[in-house]
């Protein structure tokens, strides 16, 4: 049986969800008794290939084209797919990220393959991958099958563990220069735009957010200057966003990002349901709110009932010391 | 230009998830319905698509007669047709989009646009599905749009950034917050929308791809611990986080 894995890269760089995806694939190969193949898409990603041992790839295909070296969601498509045809897999696994929720669907379509989207966890049982996932905002989990013979399971990133593993030998890498034409680039990638420092809510270990509590959109100061310290992301509220204080992208809900970090500090935040949503994953909640009634304490694993304009300024410096900034 | 609109009827965000008798599906007794939001932000793109190359604008929706409810909701927003593909059965994303591309194959639009995902699901599947079924360029997640000179170029949001796509019509566009303001419904639209005919016909049936086998609630949270109401409950907070939980 073989298990296909596709490893994320950006800039010639991994993203961390591509370690997660292929350590998970590990374990599904070595559960489902079969052999795992990664195939990496972009430009010269042979070099960077080797980096994928250490999470339990023994074989990867890169297949490498300099056109590719920027998405394309109709291009990285057909290359994986063909790719894919080649190795007749029965189980194909993506991370849940903006370019494998984008490239699973058409991966789908072309090799009739059903996907179970956004995973969270999955478990081998009698030869089959039973998944995870949660739906309805997370208010509901349900377990799932894929019927169909291919088989394509999203792994939601940060969720996964990406540990690296040492010792073991490099992985057989395969370079391959797929078949393309230029009608494979019908809509592709012309530029990128990065948004300076602070990692995305989506990518990021620890979020620390803010909310109508802020009163005002020069307060979030408060909430930069603690994720600062903390090299966290900023997130938001829907309240602040649809304000203007914040941009769109900051918006974590159901309506907006759904997260998990390690830890989520939610600042001035009530803890609505919708809020609650893109939320309630992230392995340790910190709330601070003056009302102690607040819904927000409900999912918090610790809490000040007080007041951010006090707290933050107090916590910020308190870390500043214990780490030694 | 002629320009379809795919929208969805799911539960409304208060809903209190209730597991149904079948162990698989939610209780929908009680649960009120809304228009999919992300799918406002593909209506409005739809309108003014129209109003900047004239045409038509026609809502789509897959589902029971329920979802004409939603249909009704894009009419008094603007569109000028909607189309049920009726349907009484729950189902997945790899059955609805196959049944959704072969309606879009005979009513030949030259763009269609979803809502970046349903809210219920959360599969994030159909724009992709549909967008390779027709052969068509896709842009999903996409929060500036902007058709010129034939050309259409798309911001869609990714970790860190926004990707700039460039494709042509005919093409896929999943429409994320961000895009644009959604118009509200004006009086006379809702008036209007009230009397427009619903086009109705039987949704072409297909195997589909994932089976649920059950449903869950998540196991609820151990309550957490106030560790204070001031300033002074700071270092404490911070020791927790340390040697407790770990995180920094
Ligand atoms: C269809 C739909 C989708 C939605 N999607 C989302 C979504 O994706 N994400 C989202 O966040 N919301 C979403 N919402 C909105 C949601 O229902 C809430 O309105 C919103 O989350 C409230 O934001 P908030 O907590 O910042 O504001 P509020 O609810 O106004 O809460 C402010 C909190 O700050 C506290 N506070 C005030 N002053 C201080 C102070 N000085 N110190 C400490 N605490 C203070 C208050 O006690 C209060 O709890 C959605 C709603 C709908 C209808
Ligand atoms: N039953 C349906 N009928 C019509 N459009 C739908 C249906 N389900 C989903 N959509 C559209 O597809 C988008 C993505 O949905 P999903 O793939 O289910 O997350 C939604 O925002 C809608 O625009």
């Amino acid at each position: 049986m073989n298990i296909l894995a596709f490893a994320e890269q950006r800039d010639g760089k991994f993203k961390k969800c591509a370690y997660e995806v292929v350590q998970a694939a590990r374990r599904a190969a070595d559960g489902l008794g079969g052999t795992l193949s990664v195939v990496v898409i972009g430009k010269n990603v042979t070099s960077i290939a080797p980096a994928l041992g250490a999470y339990g790839a023994t074989r990867v295909i890169a297949l490498e084209d300099d056109r590719l070296e920027r998405y394309s969601t109709t291009a990285y498509s057909k290359v994986f797919s063909d790719a894919a045809a080649k190795e007749s897999p029965s189980v194909i696994f993506f991370p849940a990220s903006q370019m494998g929720k984008d490239m699973a669907p058409r991966v789908s379509a072309r090799l009739g393959a059903a996907i179970a989207a956004d995973c969270t966890a999955f478990r081998i049982e009698n030869g089959d991958v039973v998944a995870t996932r949660p739906v309805y905002a997370g208010k509901a989990l349900v377990e799932v099958k894929v019927t169909t013979a291919v088989k394509i399971f999203s792994l939601r990133p940060n969720v996964f563990t990406a540990a690296a593993v040492g010792g073991g030998a490099p992985p057989v890498v395969e370079s391959v220069r797929p078949a393309l034409s230029d009608a494979d680039f019908a809509a592709k990638v012309t530029a990128v735009k990065v948004s300076e420092g602070r990692p995305d809510v989506t990518e990021a270990a620890i979020i620390v957010s803010g909310g109508r509590g802020l009163k005002a959109p020069e307060n979030f100061k408060l909430v930069e200057d603690l994720a600062d310290v903390l090299g966290a992301a900023v997130g938001a509220s829907r309240a602040v966003v649809d304000a203007g204080w914040r941009p769109h992208d900051e918006q974590v809900g159901q309506t907006g990002k759904t997260v998990s970090p390690s830890l989520y500090i939610a600042c001035g935040i009530s803890g609505a349901v919708q809020h609650l949503a893109g939320m309630s994953s992230s392995k340790y909640i910190v709330a601070i709110n003056k009302d102690k009634d607040a819904p927000i304490f409900q999912v918090a694993d610790y809490g000040i009932a007080g007041d951010v304009f006090e707290i933050l300024p107090a916590l910020t410096g308190e870390l500043k010391k214990a780490l030694g900034k | 230009m002629k320009i379809i609109v795919c929208v969805n009827h799911v539960p409304d965000t208060e809903t209190k998830v209730k597991v149904g008798a079948d162990g698989k599906t939610i209780d929908k007794s009680g649960v009120n319905y809304m228009l999919n939001p992300f799918d406002e932000f593909a209506i409005e793109a739809a309108l003014k698509l129209k109003e900047q190359f004239g045409g038509e604008t026609i809502a789509l929706s897959l589902g029971p007669d329920a979802n004409k409810e939603t249909l009704r909701k894009a009419l008094a927003m603007g569109v000028e047709k909607a189309v049920l593909l009726k349907d009484d059965a729950v189902r997945d994303s790899f059955s609805v989009a196959r049944a959704i591309s072969e309606e879009l194959k005979e009513m030949k639009p030259d763009c269609v646009l979803f809502g970046r995902q349903s809210i219920d699901y959360y599969n994030e599947q159909l724009p992709g599905l549909v967008a390779e079924y027709l052969g068509w360029p896709s842009v999903s997640v996409v929060v500036k749009m902007e058709a010129k000179d034939g050309k259409l170029v798309c911001e869609r949001e990714i970790e860190g950034g926004h990707e700039v796509v460039e494709t042509t019509f005919p093409a896929v566009i999943s429409a994320q917050k961000g895009l644009n303001e959604p118009r509200y419904p004006s009086l006379k639209g809702i008036m209007a929308a009230k009397t427009k005919p619903i086009e109705e016909r039987p949704a072409k049936q297909f195997p589909a791809g994932v089976e649920v086998l059950s449903m869950s609630k998540p196991v609820a949270k151990a309550p957490g611990r106030i560790v204070g109401t001031d300033a002074s409950a700071v270092p404490e907070l911070v020791r927790l986080l340390q040697q407790e939980a770990k995180v920094i």
